[in-house]
C-alpha cells in the first residue's frame, strides 16, 4: 500500500516535470531529487563565495579608480549570488551554516577553477572573459530548471552577471591592444586560464555519473560536452579578434560541422584539483574558514544584543 | 562556542510606487533593523526597490501542499464567476 | 593663501579621507563576518571610492596642471597625501573597522550637511550626493557600535579596546589652519566648531547606548593634514600604487 502510494507520487512528480510545471518547496519530491539539488545548489553557492577570493586579491592593486570600483562591484555580486543560492538551498531544508561547514571540512566541492592563482592584473580580464563566460553558458539553461527557487535565483544571477563577462573582456582587450608588456601580460593570462576554463564544464559526458538522472529531472538542461563546445565556438573567434592566441596547437575548425575541435584536456590535472591538490585549494578554504571563525564573536554579539532588546 | 545562527528572514520589495511588495528571497539577520539594512544591501543594489518588508521566516505559515487539490480545485468548476461565461448579443457595447 | 590654492588643498583632504578609508574597507571584500555584512561593507567602500573619484577629479581641475583623479590617487608621494591619520589605520577586527568608520561618519555627516550649501557650486553638488550615502553609513555603523558594545562581554571588551586605540586620532578631525580660515571667510566651508558640536553629540549619544567609555587618556596624534603619516600608510600606498609604479605611463 505504502509502496504503491510512493510510486503514484513519483509518477505525478515526473509528470509535472515532463510538462514543465515547476516544483516548489512544499511539494512532494523524491528524496534523491532533494539531495541532488541540495548538492548542486550548494556547490554552486560555494563556487560563488570561494570565487570572490582570487579576484578579491586584486581589489587593492587595481590600476585605476574605475577598475577598482568595477572589480569591487563584481566581487560583491558574487557574494550576493552565493547568498541567493544558499537561500534557495535553505528552501530544501539545507541549513546555511551546516552547508558552509561542509565546505570548510572539505566534504563539499566547488568549481575547481578558483583553485588557480591570480598572478597579474590581466587575470582579472581572463577571469571575467573566460570564467564568467563559461559560467554563463552553464547558468543560462538553469533559469529553466525544474525547481522553482533555484530557477528564480538563476534568473537574478544571470541578469546581474551580464556585466561581469563584459568588464573582463574590456580589461583583456585593452591590454591586448596596449604596450608590449601589457600584451604579454594578456597572453600569459589566457595561457594559464584557457585549459582550467574548459575543465569548468566538468568531465566528458561518458564519465559524468549524474548527467542522465539530472537531465530527466530537468535540473541540468544540457550536457557538459555540449556546453563546452558552445563555449569554445564562441570564445575562439573573440580571442582572434583581439589578437591573442589560444594555447592549443591542436585547435582547428571542422568545416563540415562548423565546430572547433580542441586538443585533449588534461583530465589527470582536473581530478587532482577536484581532490584538493590544486595550487590554491588549501589557501582558499582556509581563507573562508578564517572569515567565519573571525566573525564568530560578531555574530554572537548581534544575537545576544537582539535577545536583550527583545526582553526589554 | 555557540552554534546558534541568526534567524532567517523573508524579503519583500516594492519596486516602484503603485506596485505590490513582491517576495524576492531570504537572508540572515539578528534583528529586524539589521534585516532591513541587509535587504537593502543585498536585494536593491541595482535600484530594484523603494520600499522593503521583512518577515521572520518562521512567522510565515503555508497550506499543506498535499491538500492543494481540495483547497484549489473546487474553484475551477465555478466558471460562472468569469465574464466569459455569459452570452452578450452582438451589437451590445460598454459591457 | 589665495582662495584657489586653499580650495585645492581642502578638496584634496576630503578626497584623501574617502580614498584611503575606501581602500581600507575594500580589504574586507570576501572576508566579512557573515555574507550579508560582507556585502554591506563593500557598498560602503564603493560609496567612498565614488566620492574619492569625484573629489580627486575636482582637485585636479582646481590644481590646473593637467592631473586627473587617477594621477592624484596613484602617483603622489606619501607626504603629499592629506588624509586623517584615523582613516589609514589598519582594519584590525570587525569592531575596529566599525569604530573607525563610526568616528569618521559622525564627522562626515554634519560636514556634508553644511557643505551642500557651500558657495562653491561644484563642492556643494558633491556634498549633496555624498550626504545621502554618509547618512546611511552613520546609521549602519552607529547600530553596530551599539550592538557590539552592548552585545556580549567579549564584544564589549573588543570594541572598547578599539575605541581606546583610535581615540587619539579623533582630535585631528577638527584640525584647522590657513586653508580653513581662507575658505570659511569665503563661505565655502563651515567652521569646525559647528561640526565639532554635532560630532560630540553623536559620539556621546551612541557610546552611551553602547555602554562604552570615552578614554580618559588625552594623548593626541596628528599630522595627516600636513602629510606626516603613521607607518600604516606606506604599506597601503605600496599596494595601491603597485601597478602604476611598476608599469609607468600606461592606461588600463
Amino acid at each position: 500500500m505504502e509502496d504503491k502510494n510512493i510510486l503514484e507520487l513519483e509518477r505525478r512528480f515526473q509528470e509535472k516535470i515532463d510538462n514543465d510545471i515547476k516544483i516548489e518547496p512544499n511539494d512532494w519530491m523524491p528524496d534523491d531529487y532533494r539531495q541532488t539539488l541540495i548538492r548542486q545548489i550548494s556547490q554552486h553557492a560555494h563556487s560563488e563565495i570561494v570565487g570572490m577570493l582570487p579576484e578579491g586579491n586584486w581589489i587593492t592593486r587595481a590600476p585605476n579608480l574605475r577598475r577598482k570600483a568595477v572589480l569591487l562591484a563584481k566581487v560583491q555580486d558574487e557574494a550576493g549570488h552565493g547568498l541567493y543560492l544558499y537561500s534557495a538551498a535553505e528552501t530544501l531544508g539545507a541549513d546555511r551554516e551546516e552547508t558552509i561547514d561542509d565546505l570548510h571540512s572539505g566534504k563539499a566541492k566547488y568549481s575547481s577553477i578558483f583553485n588557480y592563482p591570480t598572478l597579474s592584473w590581466a587575470d582579472m580580464g581572463a577571469i571575467g572573459w573566460l570564467v564568467d563566460g563559461a559560467a554563463i553558458m552553464n547558468q543560462v539553461p538553469l533559469c529553466r530548471c525544474s525547481y522553482g527557487p533555484y530557477a528564480r535565483a538563476m534568473v537574478r544571477v544571470c541578469k546581474e552577471e551580464s556585466f561581469h563577462q563584459r568588464q573582463g573582456f574590456e580589461i583583456i582587450a585593452h591590454l591586448a591592444q596596449g604596450t608590449p608588456a601589457q600584451k604579454e601580460m594578456a597572453q600569459d593570462a589566457l595561457n594559464r586560464f584557457w585549459w582550467p576554463a574548459l575543465m569548468m564544464f566538468g568531465p566528458n559526458d561518458a564519465e559524468s555519473k549524474h548527467t542522465v538522472q539530472s537531465m530527466n529531472w530537468k535540473i541540468k538542461r544540457s550536457t557538459n560536452d555540449e556546453l563546452r563546445q558552445l563555449f569554445v565556438d564562441v570564445t575562439v573567434p573573440q580571442a582572434e579578434m583581439i589578437g591573442l592566441t589560444i594555447p592549443d596547437k591542436d585547435l582547428k575548425l571542422n568545416k563540415e560541422t562548423g565546430h572547433y575541435e580542441t586538443g585533449e584536456i588534461n583530465w589527470a590535472e582536473f581530478w587532482e584539483v577536484v581532490k584538493g591538490n590544486g595550487p590554491c585549494n588549501k589557501e582558499r578554504v582556509d581563507a573562508r574558514r578564517k572569515a567565519k571563525e573571525d566573525g564568530m564573536w560578531v555574530r554572537e554579539a548581534a544575537l545576544a544584543f537582539a535577545e536583550k532588546r527583545k526582553n526589554k | 562556542m555557540s552554534k546558534k545562527e541568526w534567524p532567517l528572514w523573508e524579503v519583500f520589495i516594492r519596486s516602484k510606487q503603485g506596485l505590490n511588495h513582491k517576495h524576492v528571497g531570504s537572508l540572515r539577520a539578528a534583528d529586524s533593523t539589521m534585516a532591513i539594512e541587509n535587504a537593502r544591501d543585498v536585494y536593491t543594489r541595482r535600484s530594484e526597490g523603494i520600499s522593503i518588508w521583512v518577515i521572520e521566516s518562521n512567522n510565515v505559515f503555508a497550506n499543506d501542499s498535499s491538500e492543494s487539490d481540495a483547497l484549489f480545485e473546487p474553484a475551477d468548476s465555478k466558471i460562472y464567476r468569469h465574464p466569459t461565461f455569459y452570452d452578450v448579443p452582438d451589437g451590445i457595447s460598454h459591457m | 593663501m589665495e582662495k584657489q590654492k586653499a580650495l585645492y588643498e581642502y578638496v584634496l583632504r576630503l578626497a584623501d579621507d574617502s580614498l584611503i578609508l575606501g581602500h581600507r574597507v575594500s580589504e574586507w571584500c570576501g572576508h566579512g563576518p557573515i555574507l550579508e555584512e560582507d556585502i554591506a561593507l563593500t557598498n560602503l567602500a564603493l560609496d567612498l571610492i565614488g566620492q574619492a573619484t569625484s573629489l580627486l577629479n575636482y582637485a585636479g581641475e582646481l590644481e590646473g596642471k593637467g592631473r586627473d583623479g587617477d594621477a592624484l590617487a596613484f602617483l603622489r608621494y606619501e607626504r603629499e597625501y592629506k588624509n586623517l591619520l584615523l582613516v589609514e589605520q589598519t582594519n584590525g577586527d570587525f569592531g575596529k573597522t566599525i569604530m573607525r568608520q563610526f568616528l569618521f561618519d559622525a564627522f562626515r555627516k554634519p560636514l556634508f550637511e553644511k557643505l551642500q550649501h557651500s558657495s562653491d557650486q561644484h563642492l556643494a553638488a558633491i556634498a549633496e550626493k555624498s550626504l545621502k550615502e554618509t547618512k546611511y553609513h552613520l546609521k549602519h555603523t552607529s547600530e553596530w557600535v551599539i550592538r557590539l558594545g552592548d552585545g556580549t562581554e567579549e564584544s564589549h571588551n573588543r570594541i572598547q579596546e578599539s575605541l581606546d586605540a583610535l581615540w587619539k586620532y579623533t582630535n585631528e578631525i577638527f584640525y584647522k589652519d590657513d586653508v580653513d580660515s581662507v575658505l570659511i571667510a569665503e563661505n565655502i566651508i563651515p567652521s569646525s566648531e559647528e561640526i565639532k558640536a554635532e560630532w560630540t553629540k553623536t559620539i556621546n549619544d551612541v557610546l552611551e547606548q553602547a555602554t562604552l567609555t570615552i578614554p580618559s587618556n588625552n594623548w593626541i596624534q596628528e599630522g595627516g593634514r600636513k602629510g606626516f603619516h603613521t607607518e600604516a600608510l606606506g604599506y597601503l600606498l605600496a599596494e595601491m600604487q603597485y601597478m602604476q609604479r611598476a608599469y609607468p605611463n600606461m592606461t588600463w
